[in-house]
């Protein structure tokens, strides 16, 4: 059981799995949209807001999984 | 009508969501092998993680939607509930009343006045919190099922019962472990999903400067025009704010809601668990540049007849809440849709996770244990908890069927708050510095108190008095937001009043029993090892001086 609790992952951890993946979801769909040239309705469609927005996350979430890929919570 | 539509890039994002967090559940399971870690998550949380914590489990997205809404309605005035509304509260309880609740290592705020009073007084606290809880986390779920019914179209039965469900079986495997993961993962969900709203509307309208030149004048003040109650939206006073929200509901709630204050209990030591409140203040005054900058882009598009933008209305009534989803829905392409919908999802479930899990323990320790079990081994009290958790669950699910034939149940929400924690917020005031008071002051001050300010609700409700009576503004009125506040400070204070005098009449305590639980009877704590710039008061300084900064910038 103490080695259990050794190996407990921190919570940063999962965040940056979570931001890291929904980011890429969305940072994919916004390149996709811009390559297949999609119209949206949207206002400031122009500025491709998935794209960095998504890359933002992206970025945050790998800084969040990298500085946290070997702790472990006692 | 609905104002958003989902693509299948959006179904994705939110079916992960729920794919995740079940994940973490079953994670976690494996590291909760007894009662404390189950209710209290083994005690050995960061003051990071209890902080965020602390600050989420407030954080839902009931309280997203309507404060956007009611900024559009009030203007600046909604920061209040942020502002004075919370962080001296917060810092208060930092500095002062957690080293009575973290080094007495009770698991609940009503286990508290087992110790200072008595169990009559416990369980008193423990049936009210136990039913508040389960009424709140019932309006979150029927408010869920509304939000996603009224913008996203889908079904109330399937939106009430996936939420239930999922939470239930993440609470269920490792309770108060899986929802402070959750709670923290929403917190970064809010403000990677919501802050985008603010950051493109800034971008669309121009700049801050211009949406503050672009709504009426009333709409940007703080406090320069609550000496008049008829010259702001919310027709309230400077004295409404500072005793009933400032004070009496803020300390109320922030310093005796076992929802916020077991997030501080989780916590490894008791600088961090002092240091909690103190953390979620500066994340808290940062609230508003979602919500605040939220409600007044939504004003300034939907005054301008060019913009295309207006606030859904239901039979000519404007319906304040769709702010937020609107903006949504005129900024967010795919993809970032699902994050949005996702964010105001993972706030619900939060909120239903975290009412749950103080459920489930005020109940095990304060009512089960106390009354009905005493000799109860800790297995079977981890037992207990899971069962509660269930039971709860199902109990909440009524009362969203409930509220959900109520035509205005979201007024229940507030007048909860004032029954229960103004006139507790006395009790605890009295009994953690006040060495004089006795159990029997303590439990009729509190008899008194809830049922002065249910009372006072009535006879409101039900025009056997003018609400500007219990507001001192006569026959102006007033709103019900101001009659909230007003009728929670002539609770504290009845309370108060009636603590005092019986305890003046009856029997103390011998100061032997008192010892860790009042002041002046307890070990003062130096953090000797400590840097001054880490120490609580310091941190707390600051988050004073951030606050005082913010109300005269926006006087």
């Amino acid at each position: 059981m103490a080695d259990d609790v050794k190996k407990m992952k921190p919570i940063w951890f999962f965040v940056g799995l979570v931001l890291t993946f929904m980011g890429g979801v969305i940072l994919i769909s916004g390149i996709y949209d811009l390559l297949a040239r999609v119209e949206y309705k949207t206002v400031l469609a122009r500025l491709h807001p998935a794209i960095w927005w998504g890359g933002l996350m992206v970025a945050a979430g790998l800084i969040f999984v990298l500085a946290n890929r070997n702790a472990t919570v006692d | 009508m609905q104002a958003i539509g989902l693509h299948f890039v959006d179904w994705f994002i939110i079916l992960f969501y729920f794919a995740f967090i079940l994940g973490m559940g079953f994670y976690l399971k494996r590291y909760t092998k007894n009662e404390e870690d189950f209710f209290l998550a083994g005690r050995r949380n960061s003051a990071w993680v209890a902080g965020i914590a602390f600050l989420s489990a407030n954080l839902g997205a009931l309280e997203l939607l309507g404060m956007t809404g009611n900024t559009y309605k009030y203007g600046m005035y909604v920061a209040h509930f942020y502002w004075i509304g919370a962080i001296p509260a917060m810092l208060f309880l930092g500095i002062f009343m957690m080293p009575f609740y973290y080094s007495s290592r009770i698991k609940s705020v009503p286990g508290y006045l087992k110790l200072r009073f008595d169990e009559k007084t416990r369980v008193l606290n423990g049936i009210s919190f136990a039913v508040m809880t389960l009424l709140v986390s019932g309006i979150n779920l029927y408010a869920m099922a509304l939000v996603l019914h009224t913008f996203v179209g889908w079904n109330w039965d399937i939106s009430i019962w996936a939420s239930a469900i999922t939470v239930a079986a993440y609470v269920t495997l490792s309770g108060l472990m899986s929802a402070i993961f959750t709670e923290i993962i929403q917190f970064f969900l809010i403000w990677f999903g919501l802050f985008l709203v603010s950051v493109l509307g800034i971008v669309e309208i121009g700049s801050v400067g211009e949406i503050m030149r672009r709504v009426p004048e009333a709409f940007s003040k703080l406090w320069s025009t609550s000496a008049d109650p008829t010259a702001n939206g919310m027709m309230i006073t400077w004295g409404g704010i500072v005793l009933g929200l400032g004070f009496v509901l803020s300390f109320g709630y922030w310093t005796t809601d076992f929802l916020v204050v077991q997030r501080a209990f989780s916590a490894k030591n008791l600088r961090s668990a002092r240091m909690t409140p103190i953390i979620a203040s500066f994340f808290k005054m940062a609230v508003p540049f979602i919500v605040i900058i939220a409600g007044l882009i939504a004003l300034v598009l939907a005054k301008d007849s060019n913009s295309g933008f207006a606030l859904m209305s239901d039979g000519g009534k404007l319906n304040y809440d769709s702010a937020l989803p609107m903006l949504i829905a005129r900024y967010f392409p795919r993809g970032l849709v699902g994050l949005g919908i996702t964010a105001l999802l993972a706030g619900f479930m939060a909120g239903q996770a975290g009412n749950i899990s103080a459920f489930n323990t005020v109940w095990t320790y304060d009512i089960y244990q106390s009354v009905i079990n005493k000799k109860a081994s800790p297995k079977h009290l981890l037992r207990m908890g899971r069962a509660a958790t269930i039971v709860g669950i199902v109990l909440s699910v009524a009362t969203a069927y409930w509220a959900k034939s109520m035509p205005t149940i979201m007024d229940y929400m507030q007048a909860i708050f004032s029954w229960v924690n103004a006139p507790l917020f006395a009790t605890m005031l009295l009994g953690m510095f006040v060495k004089w008071i006795t159990p029997n002051g303590a439990f009729w001050g509190l008899i008194a108190g809830m049922g002065s300010s249910f009372t006072m609700y009535l006879a409101v409700k039900f025009e056997w008095i003018q609400a500007g009576i219990l507001t001192l503004s006569g026959k102006m009125g007033a709103s019900d937001m101001a009659a909230n506040f007003w009728r929670a400070w002539w609770a504290w204070l009845i309370c108060f009043g009636v603590t005092v005098a019986v305890s003046l009449f009856t029997k103390k305590k011998p100061e032997a029993e008192l010892v860790g639980l009042v002041k002046g009877l307890t070990p003062e704590t130096v953090g000797a090892h400590v840097p001054w710039f880490k120490q609580p008061a310091f941190v707390a300084a600051l988050a004073l001086i951030v606050l005082v900064l913010l109300n005269v910038y926006f006087w």
